[in-house]
């Protein structure tokens, strides 16, 4: 555990990538190989079996603070980690231990077959004898979800140079369904055969985002146009009869999207798709909005009713295998190719479809085209290089989105609370209103888009404006108006004001504003009946 | 029959009816008792001010030309029908919790303190009263301190390993307290130890008064880094990624904080080394603190105030919160607190 705490100090420490991965690389040609599969693991969000639950960690750690509950909970909800905040609120440590990460691993995987008291026993026991970095690693080993500013680029780069294997083969290697308890050090990194495992998918490729419009990209002929949709990107799997679904964040979805299974009878085995997986009613011209997506994202397992009111479709638009040839390196007009002569056939009701690409001959055309996006339900256009490979990762230059201009309304800031975490001691956390008369109806809130030094001078702001607080809320002066930029708007009950926004964020703090200058209800209200 | 408070909060401040004045005001008012020099307590415009003879030069040196009378720690001054004495707070050298006491109830108004002794600054001295006037910045049960000489181990081994890689190590500390009580802690036995020029002139303001400080060199604007290899610099968070701190080519920056004890402020510092270190009282130490005065009543000024409060009333305190504008220990507005 020794080794892994420093390993994490000096990536926690440095925000310099080449630190980062020398001490990464440092490590991998050191550690046993135990050590460093967990390492890998835990790093790409894996982590062992939960063996305490996170009420009795709290618990715990409240009554050997000898704090009362509440205000362990208070602290959590300032320091924004748990188990940051029970290794800093438990008294410093007595003693020490030796024990390697993987063994606390495997102690911990022990706790499964033992009765509640000798698992306090255990995790009490742990905290008297790790301080420091080791206590916080402990408790992110009950807790998953180690942030700890290392990408998966950096930990495939680091991997590459200790093992001296290419990038791309390392990403591919470390993509898919394997888990420390059922892989080994040699099977995962160095095994010749990596692609044993039907459902390992391949690396996403990213684009970036295209700010001043297409204009300085060539030709416009060497360039094809798709809409970019608003749904989740997901890579379809066809290989041995069976499927698979994954998630750009690189999660196994299959479960949730049972419909998809009828892509078997339409595609050969040795298929892998990359798409939008997107609500679409079947005699819908556009895909449904994102909520309805969300309901289904939500469950892990559908119930009929939802299936017939929200059916999911692969809206397909890049053939990354075929015929079981990874054909990632082969230019994407010719991929493209493949996959349209593949989807031919496809009856009207298949659960995969094709994602028209868009006739364009000039970037004007185009841009006329990106203003119609919002009628498609689309989020803009997606340009890709007709002669690009698949890369993996976010890469610049052969793809691009050119999203739409977000929506903007000018609102006035009325609560404001204090953020967690990276924001511990800054008020980022505010809530808005429109005008309506004399009143204000709050209608949305909205966390970033200001910098460090615009949060920095509203927080010194807010501590003299507070007219009451509620808990950790406080209500202030209605004086600042805030330009709020969101992506869609549509109709909620939930809401006070009858509206919910999609993604909103502060655009600019209008200073120049004065409240009265806000916009009104009435403004809002005729933004939903446009765009909603 | 209610009788007057000895100590009301007001839109000034902190204010005494029976001597007529006011402690640490934010607004101009006639005359002012002052805890301390930073300047979130100590601000220009007062008709007169009173604070310890160790304050004041530093008082002069920031606000100017002001009206001003000094007082020795524990010396008793009748100001009115209050009988007013200074203590050590132990938050910077001069530093003192202000004792009122009218017809035998006692009142402190505690400014901002800790509880542990730096080496530097006169340390805290509990002083028992019945009402007592506390800051709260560090009040959650996650700030903890470790000793200094643990701290001071840590910074002069990161400052070793800058040097051996040919780097100038920066240091961020405001520069009134916390920059003196960093530099006493370095082991000057690696190398020159600069300063920035806000550093240097409360550095030169201190050695007058006869506050002994290590050897120092001033880093202005003419510096020649070359001269100083394997240097370690201290200077205001706001002069660290400026021109002039470029100057000295590869570097490491560090930031000197309690705020550096949670890891999601550490990391949006963006520095290379967070270490924690404050000037402020922990959790513990404002426990202790309230503790030490046998106080029953407890008024929290700035800080985790909600939550703190909520602590004291739930153990056995009469707690309340005083909105102020007191600001504690802040890492990014500039240099003061």
């Amino acid at each position: 555990m020794k080794r892994f705490a420093t390993l994490f100090n000096a990536i926690d420490q440095s925000t310099k990538t080449t630190v980062k991965v020398a001490a990464l690389a440092a490590y991998f040609s050191e550690a046993e190989d135990a050590d460093k599969l967990w390492t890998v693991a835990l790093f790409s969000g894996r982590r062992p079996k939960r063996a305490v639950t996170t009420t009795r960690l709290r618990e715990w750690a409240a009554e050997v603070a000898d704090v009362p509950l509440w205000l362990f909970e208070d602290s959590y909800a300032i320091v924004g980690d748990l188990a940051e905040t029970i290794a800093l609120v438990l008294p410093p440590n007595t003693t020490s231990d030796n024990r390697s990460l993987s063994q606390w691993i495997a102690d911990l995987r022990g706790l499964a077959d033992v009765d509640e008291p000798e698992r306090k026993a255990f995790v009490l026991d742990a905290w008297r004898r790790l301080g420091g970095t080791e206590r916080f690693v402990f408790n992110k080993l009950i807790t998953g979800g180690f942030r700890v500013g290392i990408s998966q680029k950096l930990m495939t780069r680091a991997l590459a140079k200790s093992t001296a294997k290419p990038e791309p083969e390392m990403a591919h290697r470390l993509m898919g369904n394997w888990h420390p308890d059922t892989d080994t050090w040699h099977s995962l990194i160095e095994a010749e055969d990596a692609s044993a495992d039907a459902s390992r998918p391949y690396p996403f490729y990213l684009a970036y985002a295209l700010e001043d419009g297409p204009e300085n990209l060539d030709t416009p002929e060497d360039w094809r146009a798709e809409w970019k949709w608003d749904g989740i990107r997901g890579q379809l799997i066809l290989r041995d009869g069976s499927y698979f679904v994954w998630s750009r964040g690189e999660e196994l979805m299959t479960d949730r999207f049972p419909e998809l299974a009828r892509a078997i009878d339409h595609l050969p085995s040795g298929t892998v798709l990359d798409g939008e997986l997107l609500v679409w009613l079947p005699d819908a011209a556009q895909p449904a909005s994102f909520n309805a997506l969300q309901a289904r994202i939500g469950r892990k397992t559908v119930p009929k009713k939802l299936l017939t009111e929200s059916p999911v479709v692969l809206h397909a638009y890049d053939l990354l295998e075929w015929e079981g040839q990874d054909i990632r390196d082969m230019p994407f007009a010719e991929r493209r190719a493949l996959l349209e002569a593949a989807c031919a056939d496809l009856p009207v009701d298949a659960p995969v479809k094709l994602s028209p690409q868009l006739k364009f001959s000039t970037w004007d055309d185009l841009a006329t085209l990106r203003a119609t996006a919002r009628e498609e339900n689309a989020e803009g256009l997606m340009l890709k290089r007709a002669d690009s490979p698949y890369l993996s990762g976010r890469k610049k230059g052969d793809w691009w989105k050119w999203k739409l201009d977000p929506l903007t309304i000018d609102a006035v800031m009325i609560y404001a609370q204090s953020g967690s975490g990276r924001r511990a001691n800054l008020f980022t956390d505010f809530t808005f209103a429109v005008r309506n008369g004399d009143d204000l109806v709050p209608f949305t809130k909205a966390y970033s888009g200001l910098t460090d030094a615009e949060f920095r001078k509203i927080t010194a702001w807010v501590k003299k404006n507070t007219l009451q607080r509620f808990g950790p809320v406080r209500q202030v002066t209605p004086h600042h108006v805030f330009e709020i930029a969101f992506e869609g708007i549509q109709a909620s009950t939930r809401h006070k004001s009858g509206v919910a926004l999609r993604f909103p964020r502060m655009k600019r703090w209008r200073q120049d504003k004065p409240l009265a200058e806000a916009n009104t209800l009435d403004d809002l209200n005729e933004m939903l009946r446009i765009y909603g | 029959m209610t009788r007057t408070p000895v100590l009301t909060f007001t839109e000034n401040g902190i204010y005494c009816p029976a001597g007529d004045f006011y402690i640490d005001p934010w607004r101009p008012v006639d005359r002012a008792l002052i805890t301390h020099g930073h300047a979130d307590h100590s601000r220009w415009g007062m008709g007169r001010y009173l604070a310890t003879h160790a304050a004041l030069p530093v008082m002069r040196h920031r606000l100017g030309e002001i009206t001003a009378d000094g007082i020795a720690y524990g010396e008793v001054r009748q100001i009115g029908g209050a009988k007013v004495s200074y203590h050590p707070a132990g938050h910077v050298p001069g530093s003192a919790q202000i004792r009122v006491e009218v017809d035998g109830e006692i009142w402190v108004a505690s400014g901002d303190y800790k509880v542990v002794d730096d080496g530097l600054s006169e340390a805290f001295e509990p002083v028992r009263c019945h009402h007592f006037i506390t800051e709260s910045t560090f009040g959650l049960p996650v700030f903890r301190w470790e000793d200094q000489a643990t701290i001071a181990a840590q910074i002069n081994g990161w400052w070793a390993a800058c040097k051996a890689a040919g780097k100038t190590a920066f240091l961020g500390a405001y520069s009134l307290g916390k920059a003196q009580r960093l530099i006493t802690m370095l082991d000057p036995d690696i190398g020159p130890i600069l300063t920035h020029t806000a550093v240097e002139n409360t550095n030169r303001v201190m050695r007058e008064q006869g506050i002994a400080l290590p050897d120092t060199v001033l880093a202005d604007a003419d510096i020649k880094p070359k001269e100083y290899p394997g240097a370690i610099v201290i200077a205001p968070p706001s002069a660290l990624s400026s021109a002039w701190a470029r100057k000295f080519g590869p570097q490491e920056t560090g930031f000197a904080s309690g705020w550096m004890a949670v890891r999601g402020i550490r990391r949006r510092r963006a520095g290379d080394r967070g270490f924690i270190i404050s000037d402020h009282a922990d959790w513990s130490g404002l426990l202790e603190a309230i503790k030490l005065t046998e106080a029953e009543n407890i008024y929290v000024t700035h800080g985790y105030t909600d939550i703190f409060t909520r602590y004291l009333n739930d153990n056995g305190w009469q707690a309340q919160v005083v909105p102020t504008q007191f600001e504690g220990e802040t890492l990014d507005q500039g240099e003061e607190a």
